[in-house]
């Protein structure tokens, strides 16, 4: 898995929970280093023992953990690149939804070697759809869970998540979309980096 | 028709036939907060730049369907790429105008959204993906920065010389210390080439090197698998011979290293001639010597050595001290 990814873990746990858990999860997951580093790749098989041992030192249901990790990439300042990142999807919370099937695409052409799995948005009627994750790691889905509910809320749109379990390496989330401008949502300055 | 170019080209104008500006498309206005564009004339808004020579609204129509660089009179003086083509209507042009590369300053300077642009734009992926790129070329930066600083940490605790692969002078303080510790006793040898500056000088580093080489090569093969050969400085070495406790083992590895030194080491068809001046001192756990001291007597054996004519073994007596060219202690400090 690519060192981003992992690395985004670690700033996570760091962030979240202090560098201390973070050390004690390393150990646990036998790790023998402490840091990733965000260019480089790691093996496949580091990422879910990892994610195990964080839930375990945190004491808490994976899955919840995993939707928190998901908030935490377009909520935390540290971060704050990723959330930008996303929002270059659409002008509303819907237009950004039908972005997100090319989110691994848009994800590669900034580093060629980043392979996000697969995505893809069904639309059932115009408020209601169901996102379907390829999930090399259990509890994907979750994540993109967190990053859903927290990017509604940059949106200022109000919406129903609901984790609909999966199987085969597929997670499935419903969405339905109940105020598409609940709230005023945060500001997206286009030229906010440039200069 | 004005409504269907504000949603293809939001970045447009339409032009009279006197050049004189008759609507302007929702994103050009905003390059004009504060002013109008409708009733202005085209080329006193824009500053053509190219094609030259353009200051006229019949050469200008005349350029039609050509790329134009323009740029905006007013500050902060946005470079646009534009195209004229004729139309709406008889005698009029439209040109519709494109940021080019300026778009990323232009979208700070004049607070542009996803909503400033055609659907069909590529400007809002081009944002993406210079700040993707931006973003991914700071995480290798610091990647860089942090693998540069471990390379020069781990050079500084290098214990190898890179050039003949023996241990270096960092390595032979952290042996000599460990020896001290255990109360090992040990030989020293210090080793000095004779000649060795002649060959660089005269035969090139190259050469130098590959005798430097051979050099570390012969020393390993003349000594034990117990000792220890470390290159000190250029032409400078040492040898750690523990348990070495008979004065006969050490002159006999010292007077083989010295007897093959001594023979040329060929070079691209030449021959390099140097020879070795050895100087030999013991470290005993409880005798009355330091280490400092050890390597100090070694360094006046092989001045002993030297003075007498080179390519010969000394072993360190105080007397050594008191005899020769070499100043005497009591005369140092005087």
């Amino acid at each position: 898995m690519h060192g981003l990814i992992n690395r985004a873990i670690q700033c996570f746990v760091t962030d979240a929970y202090g560098p201390e858990k973070w050390l004690e999860a390393t150990r646990m997951a036998e790790l023998d280093f402490v840091e990733f580093e965000a260019m480089m790749v790691y093996d496949d098989a580091v990422t879910p023992r990892i994610l195990d041992a964080i839930a375990q030192v945190l004491d808490r249901p994976r899955d919840e953990m995993m939707e928190d990790l998901g908030t935490y990439l377009v909520s935390h300042p540290t971060v704050e690149a990723l959330r930008r990142l996303l929002r270059f999807g659409g002008v509303t919370f819907v237009e950004f939804l039908q972005s997100l099937d090319d989110l691994p695409d848009r994800a590669r052409l900034a580093v060629s070697d980043l392979h996000l799995p697969r995505i893809e948005l069904r639309e059932h009627a115009p408020n209601h759809f169901s996102l379907v994750c390829d999930c090399p790691v259990e509890g994907y889905g979750h994540v993109m869970m967190g990053i859903l509910r927290a990017m509604a809320d940059d949106y200022g749109a109000l919406a129903l998540l609901e984790h609909q379990g999966g199987g085969q390496g597929t997670e499935v989330i419903s969405i339905s979309l109940i105020e598409t401008e609940f709230a005023e949502g945060r500001v997206f300055d286009l030229g906010a980096r440039a200069g | 028709m004005t409504s269907a170019l504000d949603v293809l080209c939001p970045m447009h104008l339409i032009l009279s036939a006197t050049g004189h500006i008759l609507h302007a498309g929702p994103t050009t206005r905003k390059l004009r907060p504060e002013a109008e564009f409708v009733g202005e004339r085209f080329l006193e808004v824009f500053d053509l730049k190219r094609p030259r020579a353009i200051t006229t609204m019949t050469d200008l129509r005349a350029a039609a369907g050509m790329k134009l660089h323009l740029r905006l009179r007013d500050l902060p003086q946005t470079e646009v790429k534009g195209v004229l083509v004729p139309g709406p209507e008889p005698e009029q042009s439209i040109v519709n105008l494109s940021f080019g590369i300026s778009i990323v300053d232009a979208v700070s300077d004049y607070a542009l959204t996803s909503a400033d642009f055609a659907a069909t734009d590529l400007a809002v992926e081009m944002l993406y993906l210079v700040e993707a790129k931006s973003a991914a070329m700071e995480a290798s930066r610091k990647l860089n920065l942090r693998l540069q600083g471990a390379k020069i940490a781990a050079e500084e605790q290098a214990y190898t010389d890179t050039l003949t692969g023996l241990k270096n002078r960092r390595a032979m303080d952290h042996i000599i210390s460990r020896y001290a510790t255990w109360g090992t006793q040990f030989g020293l040898m210090q080793i000095d080439l004779d000649w060795f500056k002649a060959v660089n000088d005269t035969m090139g580093h190259a050469a130098g090197d590959h005798v430097l080489q051979t050099v570390a090569r012969i020393m390993v093969e003349e000594t034990r698998e117990s000792d220890t050969v470390v290159r000190i400085g250029g032409d400078e070495f040492v040898v750690l011979l523990p348990m070495a406790e008979e004065m006969s083992d050490l002159s006999a590895i010292g007077d083989r290293i010295i007897s093959r030194l001594t023979q040329p080491i060929p070079f691209q068809g030449q021959a390099c001639h140097i020879s070795a001046s050895i100087g030999v001192a013991f470290f005993e756990p409880s005798g009355p010597h330091s280490v400092a001291e050890v390597l100090d007597n070694a360094d006046v054996a092989l001045y002993a050595s030297k003075d007498a004519g080179r390519a010969q073994l000394s072993f360190y007596h105080p007397s050594l001290r008191h005899t020769g060219d070499s100043v005497p202690e009591n005369a140092r400090s005087a």
